[in-house]
């Protein structure tokens, strides 16, 4: 993040810093106050609430049986669906950023749809299509292949929800690289696919790394386009976040709160994770 | 796309019918094969496009267009009777109020936020800058869970708000304190970057002459950030419109006093009316349509300045 520059954090000259520090001090505390009461005081609640039973309580609330198959399947699926997100977003960034074709600006402008539609709405969307009495549906399981109330349908719900993460990590990468040493493997007789692998991917792979964390994390905790598509059976279909949510609403708040712990524990860790890389590449974009 | 798929496009395009995959990978030949290999590649480069677009259409497109076509499944009429039904349209104004108001909460406190980020220099900022992540990794379900335990029965804070006699849990408060929360971050996160842009030079100019700190703000500071701002505008109140799982678990889900829009939908869903739902969930979708357009202007300004 450019906020680390440290002629910006030294602002004012010191003659209109005496004029000023009422101004500073108050947005300094608003600042922490909002943080402090939006945030840190919500999670000190869930943690204290998680562990309110001791270590050994917090533990058997995992591992029970249900919780820990919602635990398995949402990081089973939370992986495919990335996985999928890395290989279908590299490929649409390139085709975004290389080729020309006719409706390229519309379809750029379309990548952000899943963050401006209600998660709900994507998942009534692909009930609609999908759902048992609808043609496609109707048509798919009469195939042996059942899409909604099942795996497929969760893992389809969740490739809407993040489809717009690793294309817009990779696409601005994609577009500062210079051309230069692509053409000359291309000229020097690299097949389109070698140039791809041996030129472009090493240079977009942190960028496509990035995305695929944010796209996971997002699918971590999400909830609302899965618990439409889902049947919320156990084991099959019921994700940590659905889960989370039965258990909310049959009133066992610890085991609501234990799960909780972990999933935060896991998605923040993610995003550290995606912030220390982002910083270290602003660092050497400075170097270079 | 790997060889097997290479060696296909040759055969399609009918120029070379040997193992091109083969010789694509020696450079000797090329002089030979320049012409077939640029007509090769203008068809692997159409397949390409082709596969993006077909994935962007199926997981996108067609089930925009299934859920218009279902919405209408009973004819126009029942559509208009849906949403024009009482439940529908209240729940429609509870979810441009709560999004607003959110959105105004968010944009004062997220730009002190971005500034004390970007222009101060105090003990802790690191960690603000951390926090300020925090709603992107919570699932909204912990994020409504979360002041269920502050402000619900035998909650931290349940007894400060009942001695002023305000109801937050299962109230509208707690969904205003849902949509806050999911939606904080955006602000900040668009701000930030475009104010550590602007030089704060110009700033202790204005000071220097004698604006005081708010006409400072208004006429130096604003003016430069103002298309990151409304970026980041937009993105909240998209954000606040289209929230469920916080709202869900804080709300009562009293029809018509705190029923948003996407409520109204799950509720919908629970009764099996599924033209209702659908209904709802195409004027959503609709709004998320406008709200687009207007993140794309507002980002396309944000990048050129």
């Amino acid at each position: 993040m450019s906020v680390e520059q440290p002629q910006l954090n030294n602002p004012l000259p010191l003659a209109t810093r005496g004029a000023l520090p009422w101004g500073r001090w108050g947005i300094r505390w608003a600042a922490v106050i909002y943080l402090g009461f939006l945030v840190v005081l919500p999670l000190s609640a869930i943690i204290q609430n998680g562990l309110s039973g001791g270590l050994a309580a917090f533990w058997s609330d995992i591992v029970d049986p249900i919780a820990f198959g919602a635990l398995k399947l949402t990081l089973t699926i939370a992986v495919i669906v990335t996985l999928i997100n890395a290989a279908m977003g590299t490929l649409t960034a390139y085709v975004l950023v290389r080729y020309q074709f006719p409706g390229r600006r519309l379809f750029n402008s379309l990548i952000d749809m899943p963050f401006a539609i209600p998660t709900l709405v994507t998942g009534v969307m692909l009930v609609a299509l999908y759902g048992p009495q609808r043609t496609l549906g109707a048509w798919l399981s009469s195939h042996g292949i059942q899409v909604v109330f099942a795996t497929p349908g969760v893992v389809l719900a969740l490739l809407v929800v993040t489809y717009p993460f690793v294309i817009r990590t990779v696409q601005p990468v994609l577009m500062e690289a210079e051309r230069g040493q692509e053409e000359a493997a291309y000229t020097l007789g690299a097949s389109g696919w070698t140039t791809f692998r041996r030129v472009v991917l090493p240079m977009i792979l942190p960028a496509i790394i990035t995305g695929s964390l944010l796209s996971f994390a997002r699918a971590l905790g999400e909830f609302g386009s899965v618990v439409v598509v889902a049947g919320n059976i156990p084991g099959r279909t019921l994700t940590a976040p659905v889960y989370v949510y039965g258990q909310i609403e049959s009133q066992n708040q610890r085991g609501a709160s234990s799960m909780s712990i972990l999933l935060l524990a896991l998605s923040f860790s993610l995003i550290l994770i995606v912030e220390w890389m982002q910083s270290r590449k602003g660092k050497r974009n400075v170097a270079g | 796309m790997s060889q097997a798929e290479t060696t296909i496009h040759s055969r399609n395009a009918g120029g070379a019918t040997i193992a091109t995959s083969e010789l694509s990978q020696s450079a000797l030949s090329r002089g030979r094969e320049a012409k077939p290999r640029k007509q090769r590649s203008r068809i692997k480069e159409s397949i390409l496009i082709l596969v993006a677009l077909l994935y962007a259409g199926g997981l996108l497109i067609a089930p925009l267009i299934a859920i218009v076509w279902g919405s209408l499944a009973e004819g126009a009429g029942a559509f208009a009777r849906e949403i024009t039904s009482t439940d529908a349209v209240s729940s429609f104004k509870l979810t441009l109020i709560m999004a607003a108001t959110a959105t105004v909460i968010n944009t004062v406190f997220g730009l002190c936020i971005a500034w004390a980020l970007v222009r101060d220099d105090f003990w802790g900022r690191r960690i603000i800058n951390g926090l300020v992540d925090m709603p992107f990794a919570v699932s909204p379900v912990i994020a409504g869970f979360m002041l269920i335990l502050l402000f619900g029965r035998g909650g931290w804070l349940t007894h400060l708000t009942e001695g002023i006699g305000l109801k937050v849990v299962f109230a509208l408060p707690g969904i205003l304190l849902a949509t806050v929360f999911i939606s904080l971050p955006f602000v900040i996160r668009e701000v930030a970057p475009v104010l550590s842009q602007v030089s704060a030079d110009q700033e202790s100019a204005a000071h220097t002459m004698g604006a005081s700190g708010w006409q400072t703000f208004w006429h130096v500071t604003l003016p430069a950030i103002r298309w990151g701002l409304l970026y980041g505008v937009s993105l909240t109140f998209a954000r606040a419109v289209g929230e469920i799982g916080a709202v869900l678990v804080v709300s009562g889900g009293v029809s018509g006093l705190t029923e948003t829009s996407t409520l109204f939908i799950y509720r919908s869903l629970d009764d099996r009316n599924y033209v209702g739902a659908n209904a709802m969930s195409v004027v959503l979708a609709g709004v998320s349509f406008l709200i687009l357009i207007v993140i794309e202007f507002f980002k396309k300004r944000a990048e050129d300045h």
